[in-house]
């Protein structure tokens, strides 16, 4: 009764407003959202039907994925983007996730100590941006920087082009990078480990199970969902990798773009422009995110479903 | 008889074999973490040595330590500049994440009806998309705003890409409010607005500050839309600037790494001091999600 005569507590101020009064609340949120996110990436599908730059704009149907798969020169670098792409996805997803998934076992036994210090460190580089790390490992593995040290120190068959020879230089780039991000899995699998009721794991140590089979029966399948989220974000951030190959190699993948990957063709088609002619073509980029986009959702969905319960 | 025998003989095979263990795991453990440090001890130790000495030494102790690197990086004032434009992006950007945020963050906990969970489930989504697929369409749109080579280019798209989190880590914490805490506000009189910036911001500063770090490092360390939508430099960030330093055939290293260093160093000391919240806001939404 005093709640409803008292002025300030008319309209919103009543116990329960309604939509009209808290959209007051989301609109600011909900505008930059949809205008900056939401809406270019759903236009960029509508965008990969057209032809040209800004000022003329035609619309050619699916010409620009014709060309993306079919054309002599466009098809070869796609698919050899997408090749790459997947070695290195290959190698986040194996190396990367299980030595993430091995330190947090570690990590989250009880009774070791100095996790804390371990854990600080190996999250260090996640916080670095990838250009530094990226820069810092091309010198490193430069064969002239510190070739000499390293040959008197009998390390000489560490003295290599690692990067400049096509047969070493995307398994360097993508080890460089399973490198700098295995704290993210480890984190997230420290944190899941964590949330594991103790009684399971005690109740385990009565019935007899060792380390091994308490982890592979109890521990892994009770983080199910957790795995499926990094792998997931394995898969999304691995597809839109960039920096790593800019600082590493060039825009152009080298050598020879061997360590070309989706992002980079991307940049070069739709961005900046191929190098002898340097026009952009945003249709033509905008049909290579879209397929990004539709093997993201191919991807993502199932896996979604698979580990992520009835939710 | 037995079974009084048997229990301390267990328990000392037990421990020893923990011990074993653990001497495996720590192995483990200190050859990842000076993997891990190694890098970082490289850049680190190569700003403090002379050109030369960056070649003869390239991983000890320099023999003469001398900070003219740093000197000669900070004398130069393009270098001032760039670092200003990337703090003014981070504290403009996450000021705004946190501030549109929270507020829809308070609305969606409070107003539960189908639309909201609607309106909750479409932003959210945006945790999982990667906005680099939206590029082409966004330097559309900055150009048609004539936002190209501002920093103004920048914000939008950086609170777009942390709000999505911050409404997901904001809901989930308001909602875990006791609700006596608003019934007090209401008795006083007080509006809905004055309730969320008196009692609900002041309670939710943890995940505030979660969410603040946890986009922080992302933006910060951003090369990408600098690169595609800043070419002025005068607006470059740190980063952006620091791709002009590495030259096709030479590249001036101990320019290159110090700035380097000095765009890292921040972030790291910053973890180093609340990994708590760093560590949170990467785990929010795997463990609860």
């Amino acid at each position: 009764m005093q709640r409803q005569r008292h002025p300030a507590l008319q309209g919103g101020g009543s116990i329960k407003p309604g939509g009209i009064y808290w959209m007051r609340y989301i609109i600011p949120a909900l505008l930059v959202y949809t205008l900056f996110m939401a809406y270019p990436m759903i236009d960029s599908v509508r965008l990969s039907l057209y032809e040209g730059t800004t000022g003329t704009r035609d619309f050619v149907g699916l010409a620009n994925y014709v060309r993306l798969f079919t054309d002599q020169v466009v098809s070869t670098r796609f698919w050899n983007a997408f090749k790459n792409n997947w070695i290195f996805f290959g190698w986040h997803m194996i190396l990367q996730n299980a030595l993430g998934i091995l330190f947090a076992a570690i990590l989250t036994n009880r009774t070791m100590k100095g996790r804390q210090v371990y854990q600080t460190m190996i999250f260090i580089p996640c916080t670095i941006a990838v250009l530094v790390t990226g820069y810092l490992f091309k010198l490193m593995m430069n064969p002239v920087w510190a070739g000499d040290t390293l040959r008197r120190a009998g390390l000489g068959f560490l003295v290599r082009s690692w990067l400049g020879d096509r047969s070493t230089a995307l398994n360097c780039v993508s080890l460089v990078s399973v490198w700098q991000w295995v704290g993210i899995p480890t984190m997230m699998f420290v944190a899941a480990f964590q949330g594991i009721p103790d009684e399971l794991i005690e109740a385990a140590d009565i019935e007899g199970a060792n380390a091994w089979q308490t982890f592979t029966r109890i521990r892994v399948p009770m983080i199910v969902p957790v795995i499926g989220m990094v792998a997931i974000m394995t898969f999304v951030s691995n597809f839109n990798a960039f920096d790593v190959v800019f600082s590493m190699e060039t825009l152009d993948g080298a050598p020879d773009y061997a360590t070309d990957l989706i992002g980079t063709l991307f940049y070069r088609y739709g961005i900046a422009g191929q190098h002898p002619v340097g026009i952009p073509e945003p249709g033509l980029g905008s049909a290579i995110s879209t397929c990004i986009f539709g093997m993201l959702l191919i991807g993502v969905l199932p896996t979604l479903r698979a580990t992520q319960g009835k939710e | 008889m037995a079974k009084t025998n048997t229990q301390p003989v267990r328990r000392d095979k037990n421990t020893k074999h923990l011990n074993q263990r653990h001497i495996t795991y720590h192995i483990i453990m200190i050859i990842w973490s000076f993997m891990a440090m190694a890098p970082v001890w490289i850049l680190l130790i190569n700003t403090l040595k002379t050109k030369r000495e960056i070649y003869d030494n390239p991983f000890g102790v320099p023999k003469t330590w001398t900070l003219d690197n740093y000197k000669s990086v900070m004398s130069n004032g393009n270098f001032f500049n760039y670092f200003r434009n990337s703090f003014v992006v981070v504290v403009v950007s996450l000021f705004m994440i946190l501030f549109l945020g929270s507020l829809a963050a308070y609305a969606l906990a409070h107003w539960r009806t189908k639309t909201s969970h609607g309106i909750y489930f479409y932003m959210i989504v945006g945790m999982m998309l990667p906005i680099k697929i939206a590029t082409i369409r966004l330097l559309q749109l900055m150009k048609m705003f004539n936002l190209l080579n501002t920093l103004y280019s920048l914000f939008p798209v950086y609170i777009a890409m942390g709000l999505p989190t911050a409404v997901f880590i904001l809901t989930e914490f308001i909602r875990e409010l006791p609700g006596e805490l608003y019934e007090a506000g209401y008795m006083d009189g007080a509006s809905r607005f004055t309730i969320y910036y008196r009692i609900v911001l002041p309670l939710i500063r943890p995940a505030l500050a979660t969410v603040a770090i946890y986009n922080l490092v992302p933006i910060w360390n951003d090369l990408w839309f600098p690169l595609i939508f800043i070419t002025e430099d005068a607006k470059k960030t740190v980063l952006l600037a620091v791709t002009a330093l590495q030259g096709q055939y030479t590249t001036d290293w101990p320019k290159l790494l110090t700035v380097l260093a000095m765009s890292a160093l921040p972030v790291i000391i910053l973890y180093l001091t609340m990994s708590k919240q760093f560590i949170s806001g990467l785990t929010a939404g795997a463990v609860k999600g």
